[in-house]
């Protein structure tokens, strides 16, 4: 083997600004909880808002995790995931209904038990009709966007009657496992006690994701297709495995979000899934399509944002994402944290 | 030729209504350097990307190692042996150089003695180890482009243009890496358009026109040979 050669390499200096780019979106979340605090001015209403804001952002990123990972791997604009949360939503409140003595009793181990198996059976299910859904629906139109999007909302209304015809055409109430009823309180400070399971549970559900994109080789696989399926292929590794375990994991994250979304709602509908679809786009599209992390952060700053201006103006409420989504695409039209994509 | 590492015989690609390659007829002896030259748009780049599978071929058949590849997936031929370098290099810029590496050996963690070699031929590669991809420069992300299908051992090397748009001393590094792939006995299908560095590697050579392999011989035949480089090539290679 030859000597080393004579190229000497140096560190480019990384200037402050680049440092800060990726920074930025991350620093957007306490600016806008500060900002919320100096609007609503009283601090336990603040609170109360902030931690149901982070509440209702950690499901939207359930829900919306497997949907940009999906569109980053194969270029797939699945309209039809809402099935996968309204599946999920009707599957665990069935779980639910059937452990109606561990919901009703007062105990949280058992009141938490309950709502880890209706999480588990909503995403077997959910993530059993990912599989189909990629099988039959997907596969054929690979690489066809337009198709994808007629043929994924025809699946979507498919499974919406299918919910219809095996739970009837009713939207169902639920009430919520008996311990985790009600709020605790400090002060003049009041926190639903589901919306601390929800931020914990979304907490869990990030830093899992993280491990496994980062520490693992099945992780570090996904975030390369997201950028060049084409090179991941040429190393040997078959894309296609990746991309339907993957879709098989995002549908199950998309039923686990509809079950707690429904807790979060205490209502089941089947168009439930259809309704959440508006948000899970704003925020994959804010977030930069095919970046886990800057979904994360889109749905917290929808979540937050969403519950501060309700408060504030509630008429406003209703626009209120579709502004923060155009004020961050005029900003960084890829969205926050984009993956750079192979040309 | 005796058993060579890869035949193509007959292959025809189409990209759309497009027929790039016309019939492509090729060998590639084992443990030497072929190397494949033409005019851009020839059909060079489609040829690797049909022998790897990124482009499957319309007609004709892909015989590696002694086996037909030619329905065989991108990921089964590489399991057989091949390695491939895409001419955008093909690097994931939001991975480090690390995680670029650790993805390149498939089968399993990355051999420490085989990582030294890697090193020794670029430093860069060592000083940017847990530095993003992204920000390396061209010839280092060049570097690690080479570098990555090296992680392995590998039957058949594809390597297209790997000095393509780089600085003498770059070029200059590559060249070296690829004589220290070469003298280890490496089969390899090299692209290049310098042909300062086609003729200092190749072994063999094969020139395309019009998607379509018109000559074959030696390295040394046609680089003494202007008449022939002008007929093959319409230009001689002393003026590159």
């Amino acid at each position: 083997m030859s000597a080393a050669p004579d190229h000497n390499p140096t560190f480019a200096e990384v200037t402050l600004m680049q440092r800060l780019d990726k920074a930025l979106p991350v620093l957007l979340i306490p600016l806008l909880v500060v900002i919320g605090l100096l609007a609503i001015g009283n601090p336990s209403s603040w609170l109360t808002l902030t931690v149901s804001g982070l509440a209702m952002g950690m499901l939207i990123f359930a829900m919306a995790s497997g949907f940009t990972l999906v569109f980053g791997l194969m270029d797939v604009i699945n309209f039809g995931h809402g099935a996968f949360i309204s599946v999920g939503a009707f599957v665990g409140v069935s779980v639910l209904a059937w452990l109606g003595t561990w919901t009703e009793a007062p105990s949280l181990m058992l009141n938490v038990l309950a709502v880890l198996f209706a999480g588990i059976a909503a995403m077997g299910i959910s993530g059993l009709l990912g599989w189909g859904f990629e099988r039959v629906i997907v596969q054929p139109v690979y690489g066809a966007h337009l198709k994808q999007i007629l043929v994924t909302m025809g699946g979507l209304i498919v499974v919406e009657q299918m919910i219809h015809v095996i739970w009837g055409p009713n939207e169902i109430f639920i009430n919520r496992p008996e311990m985790l009823k009600g709020a605790i309180t400090f002060g003049a400070v009041a926190i639903e006690k589901f919306r601390l399971l929800a931020v914990a549970v979304g907490l869990i559900l990030f830093v899992a994701m993280r491990l496994v994109l980062k520490r693992t080789k099945i992780g570090l696989i996904v975030r390369a297709g997201v950028q060049n399926g084409e090179m991941v292929q040429a190393l040997g590794y078959r894309l296609r495995l990746v991309f339907i375990g993957t879709f098989i994991a995002g549908s199950a994250l998309a039923g686990l979000g509809g079950v707690l979304w429904a807790l979060y709602q205490e209502v089941v509908t089947a168009g439930m899934g259809e309704h959440m679809m508006v948000l899970v786009f704003i925020v994959v599209i804010i977030g930069g399509l095919g970046s886990v992390e800057g979904a994360f952060i889109g749905a917290l700053l929808v979540g937050l944002l969403q519950n501060y201006v309700a408060f504030l103006e509630p008429k406003l409420a209703l626009i209120s994402n579709i502004g923060l989504m155009t004020a961050i695409l005029l900003w960084r039209p890829q969205g926050m944290l984009p993956v750079v994509k192979a040309k | 030729m005796s058993d060579p590492i890869l035949r193509l015989s007959g292959l025809y690609t189409d990209i759309a209504q497009y027929h790039i390659l016309q019939g492509v007829d090729l060998e590639v002896p084992r443990g030497q350097v072929t190397m494949l030259l033409g005019r851009n748009g020839v059909g060079k780049t489609t040829t690797l990307r049909s022998i790897i599978g990124h482009w499957q071929a319309r007609a004709g058949s892909i015989t590696f190692d002694g086996a037909d590849v030619t329905a065989l997936p991108v990921a089964s031929r590489v399991k057989a042996g091949m390695g491939y370098v895409p001419e955008d290099m093909g690097i994931f810029t939001d991975l480090t150089v690390e995680e670029n590496m650790r993805l390149a050996a498939r089968s399993g963690p990355l051999d420490a003695a085989r990582l030294e070699w890697i090193f020794g031929a670029f430093p860069a590669l060592k000083t940017f180890w847990g530095a993003e991809a992204g920000n390396l420069s061209g010839g280092q992300k060049q570097m690690l482009s080479i570098a990555r299908v090296m992680a392995e051992e590998r039957k058949l090397y594809l390597i297209d243009e790997p000095t393509k748009g780089l600085a003498p001393a770059i070029v200059s590094t590559m060249s070296r890496a690829l004589r220290d792939l070469k003298e280890q006995g490496a089969s390899i299908l090299l692209v290049e358009q310098n042909f300062a560095v086609a003729r200092a590697l190749g072994d063999s050579v094969a020139v395309m026109d019009d998607g379509k392999i018109i000559w074959t011989g030696e390295m040394a035949e046609l680089a003494e040979n202007k008449a022939l480089q002008e007929q093959l090539m319409g230009l001689s290679m002393e003026v590159h």
